[in-house]
């Protein structure tokens, strides 16, 4: 079985674009990665990739050249870019291919996601109800953990401050402004404890990575090893958005534990040797949360880690450096393939004025609707 | 007998859903019988929606909207229960607060023990 390496890594800008579509944003990201690994559309074998509601990814041969590969699309709410990745890795090691791409990209509508039940299997009374908001789910399962772990509001503030002082170091961002703890939390309530500055926005653009066997990759240069990749849905017992009941006593499985400890065993590290880490921060509690999820602390311990700074860019275990969800948006497709990219760029030492000092390990992590997970170890 | 959610108990695993199950979550297998949940239950976890739901789907109370608690509610056979939570204050919601099932549709609502006190629920 070949190594797989990442070759190249490339963005559209994200935030409100209203001149472009979903799928522009796609193709600006393709042509970054390509440019990237220094290949052309030409090169590449095999391809996978999708948007949440922006448009089938295939369509994209249109502008791309009709170059005859296969190209599957992949719609997996917010792991869509992970399972993308996932795959086109899992077709370099099949041997099916030597260059492969991924790609994800969407363009919503300004607002909160308007889900309708019955596409989750539930009686239209849950949206008559006032049940049918994403954000719901988020604030309960935060404030469940912040009083069985001590986790104090301030923090929740702390955690959204550095996305968007993150943010303001990171041109590409969609938010730029820094924004005080205290302006934070000050802010309205959503749905307690969070208020409006503490969640991501739906927003749009565009990520495509491009992955190699390890033999191009030597060819090409500045590759980035993926020592582990791993996807997973939820286990019985587990605790997700829109669901009717939580099953099973005791505590809730975590998929994003599940997919976490499978990337790490690939990869044959452990969370303590990671330099740099992306996390699914769809609210600032979601970062606090999945910090103990993915192995890098115990519960509770996130109080004292961030109130030290040891997740900011000079501290022990930088999180978010781009800003991550919060300060870029959720285009739902894209993001899991940002995360990869700003993984990719800060262990090449190119991210500027956001740069951690010396990354050697780095580690990304999505998890979304209605409980799947998409983690990865990367190296240099 | 009172008003009670109507759940399912798996016959081989003894798994307990609610709404009941077509194929346990647990074992995968599908033969479930229909069990009536336990009426009282704690607060598990909730939140309060701020803000009004979008309309449409969401129906505004004829009073306008106001604030409420949505949370989840663990029953005696162990399953947590999503429901609106009604309440005199949001605090009386928290550590485990014991509360009775009021309503089965069209969503499960539980009141507070200040709640019924009060007498503002509906019956």
């Amino acid at each position: 079985m070949s190594g797989v390496a990442i070759v190249g890594a490339g963005l559209s800008k994200f935030g409100r674009q209203p001149d472009k579509t979903g799928r522009e944003l796609a193709l600006e990201a393709i042509r970054a990665a390509l440019a990237d690994a220094g290949l052309a559309w030409t090169d590449v074998q095999v391809a996978f990739g999708g948007s949440d509601g922006s448009g089938l990814a295939d369509t994209l041969v249109a502008d791309l050249g009709l170059t005859g590969i296969p190209f599957t699309n992949v719609k997996n709410g917010c792991a869509t870019g992970g399972s993308a990745l996932m795959s086109a890795v899992n077709a370099i090691r099949a041997g099916a291919a030597e260059i492969a791409l991924a790609v994800g990209f969407d363009k919503h509508p300004r607002g909160a996601f308007d889900p309708r039940p019955e596409d989750w299997g539930l009686p239209a009374a849950y949206g008559e109800a006032g049940l049918m908001v994403t954000t719901q789910f988020f604030g309960i399962k935060i404030a469940r953990y912040a009083r069985e772990h001590g986790i104090s509001e301030r923090t929740l503030a702390l955690v959204a401050e550095k996305a968007y002082r993150n943010g303001a170091l990171n041109p590409n961002a969609w938010r730029r402004e820094p924004i005080s703890a205290d302006d934070i939390a000050a802010a309205e309530m959503v749905n307690d404890p969070l208020t409006r500055f503490m969640f991501c926005s739906p927003g749009e653009g565009g990520a495509a990575v491009v992955v190699a066997s390890d033999t191009v990759a030597a060819r090409l240069g500045r590759a980035v090893k993926l020592l582990g990749a791993a996807t997973r849905t939820r286990r019985f017992g587990s605790f997700e958005v829109f669901s009717p009941s939580v099953q099973g006593t005791g505590r809730p499985s975590s998929v994003s534990a599940d997919a976490a400890a499978a990337a790490f065993a690939a990869a044959g590290v452990g969370p303590d040797e990671v330099d740099v880490a992306q996390l699914q921060d769809t609210e600032s509690g979601a970062e606090i949360m999945h910090l103990a999820e993915c192995g890098f602390c115990k519960d509770g311990e996130q109080e004292a880690m961030i109130a030290n700074g040891e997740t900011e860019i000079g501290g022990r275990l930088p999180v978010n450096t781009d800003g991550g969800c919060i300060a870029n948006g959720e285009p739902i497709g894209a993001s899991g393939l940002r995360q990869v990219h700003e993984i990719v760029t800060q262990l090449r030492g190119e991210a500027g004025d956001r740069q951690v000092k010396d990354p050697r390990i780095g580690f990304t992590h999505v998890y979304g609707a209605p409980g799947i997970s998409a983690c990865t170890v990367l190296a240099v | 007998m009172g008003r009670s959610l109507t759940g399912s108990r798996c016959q081989h695993c003894g798994t307990v859903a609610f709404p009941p199950a077509r194929g346990c979550q647990k074992c995968g297998r599908s033969s479930s019988e229909e069990i009536a949940l336990g009426a009282r239950g704690t607060v598990w976890g909730y939140t309060v929606q701020r803000f009004a739901p979008k309309s449409p789907p969401y129906v505004v109370p004829a009073g306008g909207f106001v604030p409420f608690a949505v949370g989840y509610v663990e029953l005696p056979e162990g399953v947590k229960v999503e429901a609106v939570l009604e309440c005199t204050d949001f605090a009386e919601l928290d550590s485990a607060a014991p509360v009775t099932l009021v309503a089965t549709d069209p969503v499960p609502r539980f009141a507070t023990e200040g709640a019924l006190a009060r007498g503002g629920v509906i019956w």
